[in-house]
């Protein structure tokens, strides 16, 4: 029948789309359980460091260290954490929001900004922002490995070394729960002092090798790396949990769509069908 | 009974392995250590290579690259890099990262221009919203 035939192709390709995002909702379910393990896997080594530099920062205490010190802020430095793909909702545009109202605030501060991106959706977006970008990295992939973040993070600590940066931030996405995610922008250096310098129950100090300088040195680069490590892992979480939501709703509205349209169709066979009867009908009262 | 020592060994990536010993041999930078339970307190850089665990059962391996080892009287906590280190390999791969940087932003204007990516998200949100309202209106 030559009625509705545009509607049949129509309901035909919305189903067909349908499947694509039904199949990439499942993908992303599954990605996520994984990403979260991740993120799970990490937090040891972040906590036991942690642990260490609290002991370090209270012990050594003739020797302090520039990454503990504050100091007046005229450039900040700050990493934009993103996703490399997209077709997950508002993820990044929401995280891009809120990088940019800090970016506001520092620049009506007077306080000049330093760039660098994790994530390609990020270097897009700095491309067309404009403005200073030290160092960029994309195309981590589902399993980040923290060697592919060494050459970012260390730009910034040289520059922070320097002394031409004198705060480091990241900004990311953190992962609430599977329907929420929340764009952050946390500093990194100098690293918060009021955290670390809680009271110990009894003091006591370690023997250092080769000295407390050299092995809090590295110890804090690795802090700082983990740290901005720890925030790929989660955006990328997040990443995973905002896809399956958006693919699911895209998913819902296939279907309801492609409900609409067969009710369209059905409407219009019913009425073909009703007029030739009544064509029928009238050619048969007139014979 | 003798007395053990509990042993943590992590990476970035991962928990290695955490467990009790009665002796861990660790490659430190100044040389081997030998670590019984009731080590005094120390902290020292790792040297690429082995960490033995002896349980009093076995002995297990685990190749490090280099890290960090945290000794307290009762445990052992090795902070294990995952990737091979050296200074002039990290430079490497800062030049590496700045110069994507560069190339990505080849001829782009040196403002930040605020403007211009507010008026990005606004359109974004209006589309967002125009889709809203459409699908209200069917």
């Amino acid at each position: 029948m030559a009625v509705g035939k545009e509607i049949k192709t129509k309901i035909a390709s919305v189903q067909s789309t349908q499947k694509i995002t039904r199949a990439m909702e499942m993908v992303a379910a599954s990605k996520m359980r994984k990403t979260q393990e991740r993120v799970m896997a990490a937090r040891p080594y972040a906590k036991k460091m942690s642990q260490v530099i609290r002991h370090l920062a209270q012990a050594s205490s003739e020797y302090k260290h520039a990454y503990l010190s504050e100091r007046d802020v005229k450039r900040v430095g700050v990493i934009l954490i993103s996703s490399d793909r997209g077709l997950c909702g508002g993820l990044n545009s929401n995280l891009f929001r809120k990088f940019v109202g800090q970016l506001k605030e520092w620049t009506d501060a007077g306080t000049e900004v330093a760039m660098a991106s994790i994530g390609s959706k990020g270097e897009g977006f700095l491309g067309r922002l404009g403005g200073e970008v030290l160092g960029s990295v994309t195309h981590l992939g589902e399993t980040p490995s923290i060697e592919d973040l060494i050459g970012v993070v260390k730009t910034m600590l040289t520059e922070y070394d320097e002394g031409k940066i004198d705060r480091f931030y990241i900004a990311h996405n953190d992962y609430v729960n599977t329907m929420t995610q929340s764009p952050e922008v946390v500093q990194l250096l100098p690293v918060y002092t009021a955290e670390l310098e809680e009271e110990l129950t009894h003091h006591w100090d370690y023997i250092y090798e080769p000295d407390a300088k050299d092995v809090l040195d590295q110890l804090l680069i690795r802090y700082i790396e983990s740290l901005v490590y720890q925030g790929v892992l989660e955006n990328n979480a997040c990443e995973q949990a905002a896809r399956m939501v958006a693919m699911k709703s895209a998913s819902d509205n296939a279907g309801e769509l492609i409900d609409e349209l067969q009710l369209i169709y059905n409407k219009a066979r019913q009425a073909s069908i009703t007029q030739e009867l009544s064509e029928i009908v009238a050619g048969a009262a007139a014979v | 009974m003798t007395m053990t020592i509990h042993v943590d060994i992590v990476s970035a990536e991962a928990s290695i392995y955490s467990g009790l010993a009665e002796m861990v041999y660790a490659p430190g930078e100044m040389g081997e250590l030998g670590i019984a339970p009731r080590h005094a307190p120390l902290v020292t850089r790792l040297k690429p290579g082995e960490i033995r665990v002896d349980t009093g059962k076995e002995e297990l391996d685990f190749f490090i690259s280099g890290g960090i080892l945290e000794v307290q009287p009762h445990v052992v906590t090795v902070l294990a890099d995952t990737a091979i280190r050296a200074d002039d390999l990290d430079e490497a791969k800062a030049l590496e990262a700045k110069k994507r940087a560069e190339d990505a932003l080849a001829d782009k204007a040196s403002d930040i221009d605020f403007a211009k990516a507010q008026a990005e998200l606004a359109e974004a949100a209006a589309q967002l919203q125009a889709i809203s309202r459409l699908r209200k209106a069917r």
